[in-house]
């Protein structure tokens, strides 16, 4: 607490938040009959909203289910790091971009700024962004690992003409400059595509969780391939085959054999109210959620509220923005009858969000850890208490 | 004077275009050229062919008493236990039953190992530690001394285990 905001005649005291911890705080007096404190530096939160990640030994949790809108703050961006976040110099970063191109060039960040700068809203979502188990899970435990900023850079396809790329170049790798030197190779037509090198992150600077000063930013596909903190791209004939394309990030579909290079974040949605740990009343809810697709925008969200039964179009919330977040609400009369709820997106490409034992019906009866995007189910109880209802599939 | 407005209307249009926004050059001319050394210093990372690898050399007995030092801590005395992923053996996802290249096992030792000090092993000690994992797999025989050449000829138990996804 600063000193100049207690000047301005407020207590300390403990409190309840919107999310239901008790934290201290200003104690909230009548607020017409003391001035408050002046214009600051800085802007705060308000004591009364603490959102918070969930934070594990790999990784932190957005929390879903306390977002608004379809940006998520910075500060509540879900992290994965290989080797922890290392604090980088902006004066003495450097990019090398090298391998199969005719100049291979070092560019300062000074450099990437001076370039033509594009923003645009994507999510960012780690393939390992699927938890079940148990009904007390909230939307942040189960699909926390997805997270939605404005990014602000410059295309690669950018720097990819400035350093003249051999015709017969396929991949390039990308490299962190991270305490695990993190590396992927990237099929070189994402880098023509929509690929980024991203600085900025929500009208700001890049956070040092999202890889400050500077990252690869590849539009709807997997967390892991957008690179932090990058150092050096190669350009190449072929896949590097690094150890997070390998022993990580690859998963079984039966006969014995294992997925790799799966790139492209599948679409998914998640109804982020009603949800655990949340309770409703009988009578009007408006069921919001999120939306998302790796290949394209979202072409439509449905909703049931039988447990599967019947699906009734969602109403998407503009804007619906390709490899973006979107959200979606419906209005439902609940009648105080136990009952369970669930969405499902479909792509613009036609791809329809699965069920956990449709996934592992593709996958040979495996699902082991990455590309996960089932249906996710919630159960309303006859009091209102919303809880997680874990799909059984063997 | 249909005409006249048809004739001047696109005209009109390209010159606003060029007055207010300016095709892109071929080239900026922002970024420095890197000099040959400081790739040579940067570009750490193996092909699967083996392209990247260092000189040096080292065999697994070697490696076992590095492995002792600086990997049991985290990985187990065998490799197979502790709290890190397993290395050694048929359980799980191991180095001998998972992993499809040979070149992989050097390359993220010498850019990522040991987690407490990256980047910290000379090119013989990486040498010497990836001929014990791939002997303690039974991938190698105990004996195998390992350069770039032989490294690179390894052939993995897993090679085949892997298909690209298609993208549905």
């Amino acid at each position: 607490m600063k000193r100049r905001t207690l000047l301005a005649g407020a207590a300390l005291a403990l409190i309840k938040t919107a999310a239901g911890q008790v934290v201290q705080t200003l104690a909230p007096g009548d607020p017409t009959k003391t001035p408050g404190p002046p214009p600051s530096t800085l802007g705060t939160r308000s004591g009364f909203e603490q959102p918070r990640l969930i934070a594990s030994d790999t990784s932190s949790r957005t929390p879903l289910q306390s977002l608004m809108g379809i940006i998520t703050p910075s500060d509540l961006h879900f992290q994965r790091h290989h080797g922890g976040v290392p604090t980088i110099d902006p004066f003495k970063y450097e990019l090398l971009i090298h391998g199969m191109v005719e100049r291979p060039t070092v560019f300062t960040l000074r450099d990437l700024r001076r370039f033509p700068s594009v923003s645009r809203i994507c999510f960012l979502e780690c393939s390992g962004n699927f938890r079940s188990g148990k009904p007390n899970m909230t939307a942040q435990e189960i699909c926390g690992l997805t997270s939605q900023a404005e990014w602000t850079g410059v295309l690669l396809s950018t720097l990819l003409r400035e350093v003249g790329v051999h015709p017969s170049a396929t991949w390039f790798l990308a490299e962190g400059s991270d305490a695990a030197v993190m590396t992927r190779s990237i099929p070189l037509h994402k880098g023509w595509d929509d690929a980024m090198i991203a600085y900025g992150q929500n009208g700001e600077a890049l956070r040092p969780e999202q890889g400050y000063p500077a990252r690869l930013l590849l539009p709807g596909w997997e967390g892991n391939t957008n690179v932090k903190w990058i150092r050096r791209i190669e350009v190449s004939d072929g896949p590097f085959m690094t150890r997070e394309e390998t022993a990580k990030y690859t998963y079984a579909i039966g006969g014995g054999k294992f997925r790799q290079f799966s790139f492209e974040m599948d679409a998914r949605s998640i109804i982020t109210f009603p949800s655990y740990p949340q309770q409703i009343d009988k009578g009007w809810v408006e069921i919001q959620g999120l939306a998302w697709s790796g290949r394209g925008r979202i072409g439509r969200v449905e909703v049931s509220t039988d447990a599967g039964r019947q699906w009734a179009p969602a109403q998407l919330h503009g804007p619906v923005l390709p490899k973006a977040h979107t959200r979606f609400s419906y209005l439902w009369q609940w009648d105080g009858r136990p009952t369970e709820i669930m969405c499902r997106a479909t792509d613009e490409t036609g791809y329809r969000q699965p069920t956990l034992s449709g996934l592992a019906a593709a996958r040979g009866g495996h699902t082991d850890g990455y590309h996960l995007n089932p249906i996710t189910a919630w159960e309303i109880r006859r009091d209102g208490q919303v809880f997680f209802k874990p799909e059984k599939w063997k | 004077m249909r005409c006249l407005k048809a004739a001047c209307r696109p005209a009109s249009i390209s010159i606003l275009l060029l007055l207010s926004c300016r095709r892109a050059p071929e080239r900026f001319g922002f970024g420095r050229p890197a000099a040959a050394h400081e790739i040579d210093s940067m570009a750490i990372a193996i092909r699967p062919d083996g392209r990247g690898l260092p000189r040096g050399s080292g065999d697994a007995v070697t490696g076992q008493v590095i492995y002792a030092a600086k990997c049991a801590a985290c990985h187990g005395v065998t490799g197979r236990e502790g709290s890190s992923p397993r290395l050694v053996g048929d359980t799980g996802k191991t180095i001998g039953n998972y992993w499809p290249y040979a070149t992989t096992v050097f390359d993220y030792i010498r850019r990522a190992m040991p987690l407490n000090a990256p980047g910290s092993l000379s090119n013989d000690e990486v040498y010497s530690l990836t001929a014990y994992l791939l002997s303690a797999n039974r991938v190698i025989t105990e004996k195998t001394m390992l350069d770039s050449a032989r490294l690179a000829a390894v052939r993995m138990p897993a090679r085949n285990l892997f298909v690209n996804d298609r993208g549905r």
